[in-house]
């Protein structure tokens, strides 16, 4: 089942592809049900339907003029996006679509760690210094403010991110993240269930956190701070920001999926409507990630933003502390009742 | 198994510096001062922004180094649980005591009280 290294960098390439091709069209669909939930129509005139507007968007920001500020670090001020979109894409890779070999004969995964889970968590997290650094570089005081906010605001979440997959650890005994899939978390014991939801509500919202979306999207507080880190970027350079946050919240919405709701595994009733249908791999898990990502958009049309000192605290007492209480009541459950 | 992550981090490095290499090559290139100026909401820029900042950001920052060990000291912990589920519950209980020692000073002391 080993698979050579030219076949794993074609499907990390088509993974890559295939996620941008999402992301490009994520913002079209991200519009069209922001303008319906606010009474407005949304992009529908470039194409049918607006499908080709995010190809003119694509056109548009390749075509734009790259400004590089005069008194930036230049080269930083060039690194920023790559890192960002470069760990926001790597991430993805140990997500799981589904068991060995399933797709068409190949691993629906490029690659298969036993500390998939950590290794997510840290890919991720690295998206920090994208932003950081392009917000540092830029020498601009918007820019600046921005990216400490979204620095201290991603590292603070992280917190509540680390902790409540600690649950899910405990019950499924591996960093797998296939494993944890196979294992199904909730069905080991009704008792797991009340530190489950817990962990899962709490990873949620620090999800959100993380990949920077409302209400947590202070970095990008244009009444306060302009565009924040993103200020002085133009052009592609912006673009691949954007790219980078898209693809975040792709890789959360996947991962939310792989270790609360059975990730690739569909869910077992199906089979009664459509014999062999639960076990379609990567379709459930794009299912899933649909709803998470209409969640993400839902909120977004829905709450206001945080305001910064309610963000430090909220991620500080409340998420850590709920966060740290679901994984010792699971640690408690496991010791004492199983 | 870690050549695999190699080469997803080849293309995704690969999308990064085409997507770089194009938009330098296809945008176009007509700067005066005013353009390269840092943007400052339509006036001109007044000094730069390597000037001081709240001591709160590297407070967090020391913070989430603490916090974030902790949590990262339960992962193993975590992962063998079910080895010694009682000592081990014990140990973790015994761990976020002394930790919470040193949350509470912390807010205490007003390190999250943002003005």
């Amino acid at each position: 089942m080993a698979e050579s290294l030219l076949t794993v960098f074609l499907k990390a390439l088509l993974l890559a592809v295939a996620l941008l091709g999402a992301f490009a069209y994520m913002t079209l669909i991200e519009r069209r049900i922001l303008g319906r939930m606010q009474h407005r129509i949304g992009p529908n005139r470039t194409g049918p339907f607006g499908l080709l507007q995010p190809i003119a968007d694509a056109l548009k920001s390749i075509f734009k003029q790259d400004i590089l500020p005069a008194r930036a670090d230049k080269f930083v001020f060039v690194l920023a996006p790559a890192i960002s979109i470069t760990f926001a894409l790597a991430a993805f890779g140990a997500i799981p679509g589904g068991p060995a070999g399933s797709l068409f004969g190949f691993d629906p995964w490029v690659v298969d760690l036993d500390i998939g889970l950590l290794y997510v968590l840290a890919a991720t997290s690295m998206g920090v210094y994208g932003i950081f650094l392009g917000g540092w570089a830029a020498n601009s005081k918007y820019a600046l403010l921005g990216s400490l906010r979204s620095a201290a605001q991603i590292i603070s979440y992280e917190l509540g991110l680390g902790l409540s997959v600690l649950t899910i650890i405990m019950i499924a005994g591996t960093l797998n993240l296939r494993e944890i899939v196979e294992i199904g978390v909730w069905s080991v014991s009704p008792w797991l269930w009340p530190g489950l939801a817990v962990a899962f509500v709490t990873f949620v919202i620090s999800g959100i956190a993380e990949v920077n979306r409302t209400p947590f999207d202070l970095p990008e507080a244009e009444q306060e701070i302009v565009a924040g880190y993103l200020t002085e970027y133009s052009s592609i350079k912006w673009a691949l920001f954007q790219m980078a946050e898209y693809v975040n919240m792709f890789t959360a919405a996947a991962f939310m999926s792989t270790l609360f709701l059975g990730g690739y595994k569909g869910p077992g009733f199906m089979n009664a409507l459509i014999p062999g249908s639960a076990d379609w791999p990567i379709v459930w898990l794009v299912a899933k990630m649909a709803i998470f990502m209409f969640l993400f958009i839902w909120l977004r049309a829905t709450l206001p933003r945080l305001r910064y000192d309610q963000l430090m605290r909220f991620g500080w007492i409340y998420l850590f502390e709920v966060a740290l209480g679901a994984a010792l009541l699971t640690g408690a459950v496991i010791a004492f009742v199983l | 198994m870690y050549e695999n992550l190699l080469m997803m981090f080849l293309a995704a490095g690969f999308i990064a510096a085409a997507a770089l290499v194009v938009g330098a090559l296809l945008g176009p290139k007509r700067t005066t001062d005013d353009l390269l100026e840092a943007y400052e909401s339509g006036i001109p820029a007044t000094g730069t922004a390597r000037e001081r900042f709240p001591v709160h950001f590297y407070l967090v920052a020391m913070l989430f180094i603490v916090f974030d060990i902790e949590t990262a000291f339960f992962f193993p912990l975590a992962v063998r649980f079910g080895m010694a589920p009682q000592f081990l519950f014990v140990q973790a209980i015994l761990f976020v005591a002394i930790l919470g020692v040193a949350y509470v000073y912390v807010l205490r002391k007003g390190v999250l009280r943002w003005k």
